[in-house]
């Protein structure tokens, strides 16, 4: 497998033992491919709480199918138990943001992409980046761990609003709330780590003429998601160690009855948990920039504006965190405060939404896979982005705070956004990943069913929101309020259950063109990103001599490129000069 | 079947299902903008042989024309918002005349201390019922919440009001009521295994039912 092809420009490997190749690698691209395995495993954790979730609200009280095989501390007779429901909504958020979608964003592609897209020979530090995966895989095994320790998993959400977290005597929580806690310190390591070998990478290792606004626009989201992550994941680590010690030692930091104070808890958590929110969505929107502009075959629209977007964004993302405290007990004052800066976010989102559009206009769309997902993730996150005002504009968030239209706000961004970019991005990296493509007819079929179900799940949930359902109630219908519109969560729950089955053809279209699926030819899809230089896979240390770069990302349809609809960021022309390179950092 | 909010029962509903229509069309304008742009680009410039992708970077006019519009209307929202949200949380608008019951939340119910006959809170003829919140209509009571142990949340959804209890905090809410009638209280935190059963039922009265009320529980003697 080593260097097999030999392009004059490709590195070349003494072979290694597959232990060295495919386990410890400190290859960027196999610690990528480790952890796009681990965290499809998590996502599919997440995804089958939420089927459990989601039989409960629909029909409490009924027997949950295949629920004989639980234990008698979760399921009895079938029927799902209170404290499981709440331990299920928990590890679902939980699994969900740390373990499947962080990690599938950050972990995966900012480690396959950015050494490949900015002409580097790997990461800055890669075995650190080795200890990042193992550290993530530990944080996962800790928290799944969880379940099966006696009283199991936390039961306080996934934003575990202390005293309930900080006090086993009314959570009925123990071990399971110290595993949450160092589950999350150990994840906090993997994410700081991880996030200083990009921003070492970007600023440093950027092939000769890789110019800052020369970068594509997947980098430049990653790299300010890296800088979100250093500094954010340090408070969640500060506040979990202070919420274990809570718990083990029997300080108070969070406890009121012995002088501490509950509303810190929500601000620690929050103001790691906003930025967080875009550590979660801004890869995202890089990586559907540049295949909404391949795809469109006509360069980004707005490419600057775009980047001061993301900056804006990033920048707006720290000083909006009080905005899920609206309801808290916060001096109103603030929640002015908040409101604004919140209200203010839909700027530099309307600008990317937007610029999307006009990238859109007047190109000569193809609507491969991975264009049909992007286009999915603007439409979807449009109406996530939207229904994020009503909330942010506080005296409308009375009423709807903590309510089943959060729950719906929140999947938009994160199913309709980020999952939906993800489908977009694996199908469109698969080949250079894994050297072949992935079926385009499945992944066709796959796009409109979970497109359709998708919506058939999520946008009710708006409705039953406004009907006033609160956020993790086990049984809506003892509540006269929300019984007439029970129906509604029984057709929510039928949508879920297909919209997870049909998730069964992306993971077939996965597995099965691992070993079936055609040889990718070396650039398919057309592109000019730097990673298409290479062969399918590339080899351990990507290129033989570095790249140089002549010249942006999105030349699409350039009238240099002659025939051709694109003009690869390597590709030289009679006319361009070689960049003069800079010279090297210390570290080599 | 309900696809709206719940029916007015407090003067905080007029005002906030208004500002919630006029975010609704703002925001199903935007939305509508977006949706019908992307599937007229998805069909009208659909890839045909021999055409070519027009060659652009972008125009600084565009740019400044959709971030100034969504700037200008959110800044506006922002300052209509805080108006209502000022009279609605701001403690200084809780009217003097305010009759005060206090609200204590714990795992998983809701005690409710009534002033008694002589209307004051915290004198000795003070009586607290459980799970049952009685109040008078057209009249301002404000709500003075605390809990026991965990975070809880006040939320009745007729009177558009909801409001976190914590403990350790002592934190003041408001409402008026403008029909009487019969409503449910939930909570809307998670506050354990129980939260979801953490229901008290509330009862909005004529004066005189009120009165009645308070005399009979007050002859009763507390709970």
């Amino acid at each position: 497998m080593t260097a097999v092809a030999h392009t004059p420009t490709t590195a070349h490997h003494e072979p290694m033992s597959f232990w060295r190749k495919y386990i410890f690698s400190t290859d960027h691209k196999i610690i990528g491919i480790q952890f796009l395995f681990v965290s499809l495993f998590f996502l599919l954790v997440g995804g089958l709480l939420a089927m459990q979730i989601r039989w409960q609200l629909g029909f409490p009280g009924k027997p949950l199918p295949g629920g004989g095989i639980l234990p008698e501390t979760m399921v009895v007779n079938g029927v799902i138990l209170p404290e499981y429901y709440v331990q299920l909504v928990s590890m679902h958020g939980t699994f969900m943001v740390f373990f499947a979608i962080m990690p599938l964003l950050v972990g995966v592609y900012a480690n396959f992409l950015i050494p490949l897209k900015i002409g580097a020979h790997d990461m800055a530090f890669p075995r650190i980046n080795m200890a990042s995966f193992w550290l993530a895989l530990l944080a996962g095994l800790v928290m799944t761990a969880s379940f099966f320790v006696p009283n199991g998993p936390i039961r306080s959400g996934w934003t575990n609003y202390a005293p309930l977290a900080a006090r086993p005597d009314l959570s009925g929580v123990t071990v399971g709330q110290m595993l949450w806690c160092v589950s999350i310190v150990v994840l906090g390591l993997s994410s700081v780590l991880g996030s200083l070998n990009y921003i070492t990478t970007v600023i440093n290792h950027r092939a000769p003429g890789m110019t800052w606004f020369r970068m594509p626009l997947s980098v430049w989201a990653l790299f300010i998601t890296a800088i979100l992550g250093v500094l954010a994941l340090p408070v969640l680590q500060g506040a979990a160690i202070m919420l274990l010690f809570d718990n083990v030692l029997g300080t108070h930091f969070f406890d009121p009855v012995a002088g501490g104070q509950a509303l810190l808890w929500q601000h620690l958590f929050w103001f790691f948990g906003h930025p967080e929110v875009y550590i979660l969505i801004l890869p995202a929107m890089g990586m559907v920039s540049d295949i909404i502009a391949n795809g469109s075959r006509k360069p980004i629209f707005g490419y600057h504006s775009m980047v001061f977007a993301i900056i804006g964004i990033a920048f707006l993302g720290w000083i909006v965190w009080g905005h899920h405290m609206f309801m808290s007990g916060m001096n109103p004052t603030l929640g002015s405060t908040f409101m604004v800066s919140t209200l203010l976010i839909a700027v530099p989102s309307a600008i990317k939404v937007f610029n999307w559009l006009g990238t859109m206009w007047r190109g000569n769309l193809r609507f491969h896979v991975p264009m049909l997902n992007a286009i999915g993730f603007v439409s979807m996150f449009t109406i996530g982005g939207l229904s994020g005002i009503f909330m942010a504009a506080t005296p409308v968030d009375i009423p709807l705070h903590d309510t089943q239209f959060i729950v719906a706000h929140i999947h938009y961004v994160l199913f309709g956004g980020s999952l939906f970019a993800l489908f977009a991005a694996i199908t469109y990296w698969y080949p250079k990943m894994f050297g072949r493509m992935m079926s385009h007819r499945i992944g066709k079929v796959h796009f409109w069913l979970t497109f359709v179900f998708y919506n058939m799940t999520f946008f009710p949930m708006h409705i039953i929101g406004m009907g006033g359902q609160m956020r993790r109630i086990y049984d809506p219908t003892i509540y006269d309020f929300l019984k007439p519109q029970q129906p509604l969560n029984v057709f929510i729950s039928y949508s879920a259950f297909a919209l997870f089955a049909v998730q069964v053809l992306f993971a077939f279209n996965f597995l099965w063109s691992l070993k079936f699926g055609k040889k990718a030819p070396q650039n398919p899809w057309d592109d000019n990103g730097m990673e298409w230089s290479l062969p399918n896979p590339a080899p351990h240390g990507n290129w033989e001599r570095t790249p140089n770069v002549y010249r942006g990302p999105y030349e699409f349809s350039a009238p240099e490129a002659g025939d051709k609809d694109f003009l690869p960021q390597f590709v030289k022309l009679p006319t361009d000069r070689d960049p003069v390179p800079a010279p090297l950092p210390a570290t080599h | 079947m309900r696809w709206w909010l719940p029916d007015a029962g407090s003067t905080f509903a007029g005002p906030i299902d208004t500002l919630f229509l006029a975010i609704l069309i703002i925001t199903g304008i935007a939305l509508v903008v977006v949706e019908v742009g992307l599937v007229t680009f998805v069909i009208k410039y659909r890839a045909r042989p021999g055409r070519k992708a027009f060659y652009t970077h972008g125009s600084t006019r565009a740019e400044v024309i959709w971030t100034a519009i969504p700037a200008v209307t959110m800044v506006a929202l922002g300052l209509i918002s805080n108006h209502y949200w000022v009279l609605i949380k701001d403690k200084k608008s809780i009217p003097p005349n305010a009759y005060h019951v206090g609200v204590h939340a714990k795992q998983f119910e809701w005690q409710v201390t009534y002033p008694g006959p002589d209307g004051k809170l915290g004198t000795s003829d003070d009586f607290t019922v459980r799970n049952q919140l009685h109040v008078t209509v057209n009249e301002p009571i404000a709500v003075e919440l605390t809990s026991e142990d965990v975070i809880h949340s006040f939320f009745v959804p007729e009177f558009r009001l909801k409001q976190d209890a914590v403990p350790g905090m002592h934190i003041m809410a408001w409402f008026q009521a403008t029909k009487t009638g019969e409503f449910e209280l939930g909570c809307a935190e998670l506050c354990g295994m129980g939260h979801y059963k953490m229901r008290a039922r509330v009862f909005v009265h004529t004066p005189d039912e009120y009165k009645a009320w308070v005399a009979q529980q007050a002859a009763g003697g507390s709970e």
